[in-house]
């Protein structure tokens, strides 16, 4: 579904934060990318979505290139993103959020649906303004309600979907991530740290310093982590770095 | 009433084919385009020919009330004082816009001076939207005067929208509030071009737990200037809260000036501004949803101008 090339990326000239992501994400499979911080992880997220234009390699969805295609163009294309940090909008309420990310107006169960997978309760959201009166955890729900709203979505990148959310509503959104493993036609990217992700994951990929320290099914590379855990040292350390 | 006027009329209120369901009276190039009182609100001309008292009877309920205002035509300078007599314990629904349409070359103007007395416990919603259009090179100019009073338990609400056309607008509201008394003021501006808009806000809390909440939500495009001044003063236990806030695009500019004052060891006073430009990762949130950058640079400001 979604594939990367020899993906780089530099903000500037001689600083190189993607430094070559060869990366498969098929579709119908929950892939986590892991590591450490500043490690690239949401670099990646921002050039698959086109909020970056990569310096070197290819981006394609289903076969077909988006390298070139700008933001809006890869979000028609279906590739969906919920930040890291999402922004707040000061008289944009909930409603008018998930419309637009719908492509037009939502019917109520609808959004009732899609509140729920993301552990809040619609009459006291929906009319409210997606600005700073709301928490850093609603705020995230938000957002990531605002992907699963979306229409025709391919790709699906949620980065640290975990952050700020509490508990009993974390688990609602693994459960969400499970209902979307089952439509076969999408595949999701998701950022994260967290254990409970990392253990659902289909495929896991390790990024360290801009590379893909070692990549493969979550079954084979769960307890290479946890190893690392165990023995109190950094879980990437002593993973795979003959692919450097 | 003419095209220009009717078209007018439905762009600033809620008038339809069938015209208004209530109390209204139309104003049109200074002089009178219709009138209708109902048996519980009553609009009588004053007899001086220097406007209008509308009159509500006390415990009217679920009324709407229709005062717009509209210019069609250079060389008018129209002015007019219009008095709102509400009776205690009514709830009402106030829509008082004014429209200017100018193909001239002379400006248009109109001032209207509204002065509101709410009776004891009463509740009114008033709205006013000001729209300036036309292709003349004559100004358009709309200087609104709002003075309140509110008794005591008394709430006004208060809309006011100026979504651009009107080339200069001094917009003046003062207030008195009594004990328990609330007020809350929501308003939108956008400007463009060279138009110029200043708004001052002068509130007395002078009632013990009387409210006040300012809410502005402005947006400077073009060469356009905006000044906002607002001054709420705590003159005995309540609370005061003013926001302005303003997005600035192309070379728009923003003077916020706002002022409080406390008289009284209970009052609460707030004030909080924030001028800048559009964020730009709104505008790449929204592009992530698939709107274009027009499209969702005009979905943020529609929703900071409506919230």
């Amino acid at each position: 579904m979604l594939t990367l090339k020899n993906v780089r990326w530099s903000p500037e000239a001689g600083h190189e934060v993607l430094k070559g992501i060869d990366l498969e994400i098929p579709a119908g499979q929950l892939t986590v990318v892991t590591g450490p911080n500043g490690g690239g992880k949401t670099s990646l997220a921002k050039v698959i979505a086109g909020l970056n234009q990569i310096t070197e390699g290819s981006i394609l969805v289903d076969g077909e290139d988006i390298t070139e295609k700008d933001i809006t163009e890869r979000a028609k294309m279906g590739v969906s993103y919920a930040f890291q940090q999402p922004v707040r909008f000061k008289g944009v309420t909930v409603k008018d959020m998930l419309d637009m990310a719908a492509g037009g107006e939502i019917p109520d169960d609808e959004v009732c649906t899609v509140m729920a997978k993301v552990g809040l309760c619609t009459k006291d959201y929906i009319d409210r303004e997606i600005d700073a009166s709301l928490s850093g955890g609603e705020i995230k729900r938000i957002e990531i309600a605002s992907v699963l709203t979306r229409r025709g979505s391919k790709v699906l990148i949620f980065d640290e979907p975990e952050a700020g959310i509490d508990l009993w509503s974390f688990t609602g959104l693994i459960e969400a991530f499970e209902e979307l493993k089952k439509e076969k036609d999408k595949a999701i990217l998701v950022i994260s740290h967290q254990e409970r992700l990392l253990e659902i994951a289909d495929q896991i990929a390790v990024i360290v310093e801009g590379r893909v320290r070692i990549a493969g099914p979550g079954k084979e590379i769960m307890p290479q982590l946890m190893a690392g855990e165990k023995y109190g040292t950094c879980p990437v350390e002593a993973m795979g770095k003959e692919m450097l | 009433m003419d095209k220009l006027t009717e078209n007018l009329l439905k762009a600033i209120s809620d008038y339809t084919e069938g015209g208004y369901t209530g109390a209204y009276n139309i104003r049109e190039n200074a002089g009178c385009g219709g009138r209708q009182s109902t048996e519980n609100i009553e609009i009588v001309g004053k007899e001086d020919g220097s406007g209008i008292d509308i009159i509500i009877k006390p415990g009217t309920k679920d009324e709407n009330v229709f005062i717009p205002a509209c210019v069609t035509k250079g060389n008018v300078h129209d002015l007019v004082y219009n008095d709102f007599h509400i009776g205690e314990g009514s709830d009402v629904r106030i829509i008082a816009g004014c429209g200017i349409h100018n193909d001239d070359e002379e400006e248009a103007v109109h001032n209207g001076i509204h002065r509101f007395f709410l009776g004891k416990g009463s509740h009114v919603v008033y709205e006013e939207k000001h729209l300036g259009e036309g292709t003349g090179s004559g100004e358009k100019r709309i200087d609104p005067v709002t003075h309140l009073e509110l008794e005591e338990d008394a709430v006004l609400e208060m809309i006011t929208i100026q979504l651009g056309g009107v080339d200069k607008s001094t917009r003046t509201t003062t207030g008195v509030l009594k004990d328990r008394a609330k007020l809350l003021i929501h308003e939108s501006l956008m400007t463009a071009g060279e138009e110029y808009v200043m708004t001052d806000f002068d509130v007395d809390m002078d009632g013990e737990d009387s409210k006040v909440d300012i809410v502005s939500r402005s947006v400077a495009r073009g060469n356009s200037y905006q000044e906002y001044h607002s001054k709420i003063k705590g003159n005995n236990r309540c609370t005061g809260h003013s926001e302005c806030d303003a997005i600035l695009m192309e070379k728009g500019r923003v003077n916020a000036a706002p002022e409080l004052y406390a008289g009284h060891l209970d009052a609460e006073l707030i004030h909080e501004a924030a001028i800048g430009k559009v964020a730009g990762e709104q505008i790449l949130k929204l592009r992530t949803l698939g709107l274009t950058e027009e499209e969702a640079e005009k979905a943020i400001i529609d929703g900071f101008l409506k919230g």
